[in-house]
């Protein structure tokens, strides 16, 4: 008997911003749709462990997509004369045209870092379309820790220094498989993605303005950040959470950056709960 | 601590090979005290203690000694586990040509973090 996990990939098209592109997603389980967001420079396999976790598959759908030019979705035709740069605008149309593509009714969406930058932005824009956004390390706006030009240049290997610099961004306690996982996925990034998806996460993105506007009792907002997260610190989530109305804000002990895939067991402990009280709010 | 670092990265093999193209010295500053590193194909061919006047090195790192005693805790607190959260919180600077830095970035931070591994196993 083969050891296969739930998890089943496929392909699908999107029109985004008037080009076709070819997009790959993954699920596992049935109920209330969760499409789950990845990092900056990385990939939707950081979700793989919540999609072979019974306990949350029983009662949802979890999806997890890469964005185009990462992960196994292609850039689109012409890429190659072109600099990458995520922008805000084209990171919403890609999830909101996702989420229409598979006809997903009132879905959770729950992203990490830049995943959890923009589903602020979603309950702003899309609160009556969404059943609660859940941002993982998240917070309106960064204070960047180092320049990005070191990401994409030919004298330093791109995929070795983005793993490198966000090597610190894992707990010390994280397991060293799930560590070393968590930085391959980083190793493996297209050159300047990573540095392009950080335009959006730097220059395009800052929300702090705009938090007074999303009303939480139309989209739930849960906010749940790592203690050893030092590029969206505790603090930082803490801060968005108290101007948006109505949101929720915890801190996960013995967490980074990447909560989901640095330490599933861990991580666990504090999504589980989570995920309950939407179940229960319906 | 830092007097024991070429014993610490010598006797890590895997380490000496992602090193082995890196050879230059760099300067590590604990508070007032600075020690020069020199890198030889990814060995430590010494660590000595300056000042040395007139010696040169590619880049430094600075910190003070209460900020390096957190940051070499075997199992160190938020803030202290990673040199970049050190200078983002202004306790450490990086400073002179960052191009080798990043260049061997894993190789240099888990020579500067391989202190931990002394307080693990004291």
């Amino acid at each position: 008997m083969a050891a296969l996990e739930p998890i089943v990939g496929r392909y699908l098209h999107l029109n985004l911003g008037g080009r076709d592109n070819r997009v790959y997603f993954e699920e596992a389980g049935e109920g209330i749709p969760l499409v789950c967001l990845h990092t900056a420079g990385a990939d939707g396999r950081q979700f793989r462990h919540l999609m072979c976790d019974a306990e949350v598959t029983r009662a949802f759908r979890v999806i997890a997509f890469d964005l185009p030019w990462h992960g196994k979705s292609t850039p689109p035709a012409g890429w190659q004369g072109e600099e990458y740069r995520l922008t805000s605008a084209a990171y919403v149309e890609a999830i909101v045209e996702f989420c229409a593509a598979l006809a997903l009714e009132r879905p959770v969406v729950m992203g990490c870092s830049m995943g959890g930058r923009i589903v602020l932005k979603l309950a702003l824009e899309h609160a009556d379309e969404l059943r609660a956004v859940i941002g993982l390390e998240a917070a309106a706006h960064q204070q960047p820790w180092y320049d990005t030009d070191w990401l994409h240049r030919p004298d330093v290997d791109g995929g070795e220094v983005s793993a490198a610099l966000v090597s610190g961004l894992v707990a010390p306690t994280a397991p060293d498989e799930s560590r070393w996982e968590t930085l391959w996925g980083y190793m493996q990034s297209g050159p300047g993605v990573f540095k392009g998806d950080l335009y959006f996460y730097r220059v395009d993105s800052d929300l702090r303005d705009a938090l007074g506007g999303i009303d939480a009792g139309r989209c739930p907002v849960y906010l749940l950040t790592g203690e050893y997260d030092f590029s969206c610190t505790p603090e930082d989530s803490r801060e968005t959470a108290a101007r948006i109305p109505g949101a929720t804000c915890s801190v996960m002990a013995g967490l980074g950056h990447f909560p989901m895939s640095e330490d599933p067991a861990r991580f666990r402990g504090y999504i589980l709960p989570v995920l309950s009280e939407i179940r229960r709010r319906g | 601590m830092i007097e024991r670092l070429a014993e610490l990265v010598n006797g890590d093999e895997s380490l000496v090979r992602r090193g082995r193209f890196l050879s230059l010295d760099f300067l590590i500053e604990v508070g007032e005290r600075p020690f020069h590193v020199s890198v030889r194909e990814g060995r430590i061919a010494a660590v000595d203690e300056g000042p040395r006047l007139m010696r040169s090195w590619r880049f430094a790192i600075r910190a003070g000694e209460a900020a390096w005693a957190a940051f070499w805790q075997p199992l160190p607190a938020p803030g202290y586990h990673d040199i970049f959260a050190m200078t983002k919180r202004g306790e450490a600077t990086v400073e002179g040509d960052l191009q080798p830095l990043m260049a061997n970035l894993r190789y240099i931070k888990e020579v500067i973090e391989a202190p931990r591994r002394l307080a693990r196993s004291a």
